[in-house]
């Protein structure tokens, strides 16, 4: 499953959202789309993606990648609008560290090594009409 | 350009020193980092500046950015520095002409929705940018009056955040908004002095007091009541000559640093203080201890301060 991105969480009986195929939700479909955006983006860059959505018990690493000598663990966000603020506004500084946590937790489950482990976060505006933009920060801290 | 600077005043007293603005963006997570011993309110100078950009329409970059007030160790007060910083912030993000926003200082507190609100002490704020070399000041559409008064700057006066960035070439669509208007200050009851010619007899007093005015010499009535002391001491003021220009521009100075209104032309008359005979220590002297606000005797710097029933 896609971590839905919308900042808002709504009461459970009230979390009825438009379904679309294969029974994912709006937000759901959103964030797929927009992490094959990042994906695409980072393979573009050069970038070999390793895995996409690791999941264990901390938590779920949208997409592992090497970038030369470093291995990069890569948060996407996906936005269709900013009225909730921008994408990046929306990982946090407790969310940065258990990106953290996580990249150590994946190291160790892969038996990868690496140079460097760097995080990144790309954030995708998906307006509709004029095609989605792509930022990408890299190494935040 | 990923940094920019600008130039603000960071007032102690009647004394302004120049404070550098930089504004540093950096391909972080977003965040606004302010540094550079702010005091509470200009450290809310953040969120102002923020909200006032975006409700503009020249929003900041989801990035870090972070503002240096320079030199970092001169501790600075108040919201005159919202306007610095966002024309540093917006110059850093390339929105505006980074030169352009170098050579101008810039005053003035911003609102939420983007105008800009007039500040206390523009004037000793204009005169210590002058006498820092500054060429361009940037002020709120309010205190334009108050900041022409002085002589050798070129003053500059916007209504709002949107102004002030296409001012220095940034392509945003004109403002429509009206301009915050000062407060209505109360009005100071100066009545008219009275005449000295309405004084009939007394004339050892009469001569006093006229050498007192033409010396500027301190003077002391002692008396019965019923003399005519503070008849004769109220017609003080009305004997002393206009002020110079230098000495009007501190007594305005120090009546906007108390927050009073300044108007359009330079009043060369001596002001005249009389405080009550209760008043307290603290309010003749002044003082703070981070804001300094002038008491009675300093107000009256330059004219009279009226002492009456001193026991």
């Amino acid at each position: 499953m896609v971590r839905a991105s919308t900042g808002v969480r709504m009461p459970r009986q009230r979390r009825r959202q438009r379904r679309h195929a294969a029974g994912m939700t709006h937000n759901q479909t959103l964030g797929a789309r927009g992490e094959q955006l990042a994906a695409d983006h980072l393979e573009a860059l050069g970038m070999e993606i390793l895995t996409r959505n690791w999941r264990c018990r901390e938590g779920e690493l949208d997409i592992v990648a090497r970038d030369g000598a470093d291995l990069v663990c890569v948060e996407v966000k996906t936005r269709s609008t900013t009225s909730f603020g921008h994408p990046f506004e929306a990982v946090t500084a407790q969310k940065l560290s258990r990106l953290r946590r996580l990249a150590a937790l994946w190291c160790q489950a892969s038996d990868a090594s690496a140079r460097c482990i760097r995080i990144d976060v790309v954030s995708v505006l998906d307006h509709g009409a004029a095609g989605p933009v792509i930022e990408h920060l890299r190494g935040v801290n | 350009m990923q940094v920019a600077r600008t130039r603000a005043v960071a007032l102690l007293g009647l004394a302004g020193s120049l404070v550098e603005v930089e504004a540093d963006i950096s391909s972080q997570l977003p965040a606004f980092v302010l540094i550079g011993l702010p005091d509470a309110a200009l450290a809310e100078a953040r969120d102002r500046v923020k909200a006032a950009a975006t409700n503009a329409g020249c929003a900041l970059p989801a990035r870090r950015i972070t503002v240096n007030l320079s030199p970092a160790a001169l501790p600075k007060q108040g919201s005159g520095f919202d306007l610095a910083i966002a024309m540093a912030c917006l110059a850093a993000a390339g929105q505006v002409s980074a030169a352009s926003v170098a050579e101008v200082v810039h005053l003035g507190e911003l609102s939420l929705d983007g105008r800009l609100r007039p500040i206390a002490g523009v004037l000793p704020a204009v005169l210590a940018a002058v006498r820092g070399g500054a060429e361009t000041v940037m002020v709120p559409a309010a205190n334009a009056a108050e900041a022409s008064l002085v002589s050798g700057a070129r003053v500059v006066p916007v209504a709002s955040l949107i102004e002030a960035a296409r001012w220095h070439g940034g392509d945003f669509p004109e403002s429509t908004c009206e301009p915050v208007a000062l407060p209505h200050a109360a009005s100071s009851p100066v009545a008219m002095p009275g005449d000295l010619a309405d004084v009939v007899g007394n004339e050892l007093a009469v001569e006093a007091l006229q050498i007192a005015a033409a010396g500027g010499h301190h003077l002391f009535m002692h008396g019965p009541p019923g003399a005519g002391k503070t008849m004769l001491a109220s017609r003080l003021p009305g004997l002393l000559p206009d002020l110079s220009t230098d000495a009007a521009l501190e007594v305005a100075s120090l009546r906007s640093l108390a927050g009073g209104g300044v108007p359009g032309a330079l009043d060369l008359r001596p002001p005249f203080e009389a405080p009550h005979h209760t008043a307290t220590a603290a309010s003749i002297v002044g003082g703070g201890s981070r804001v300094i606000r002038p008491g009675a005797a300093p107000r009256a710097s330059h004219g009279v301060l009226f002492l009456d029933e001193l026991t």
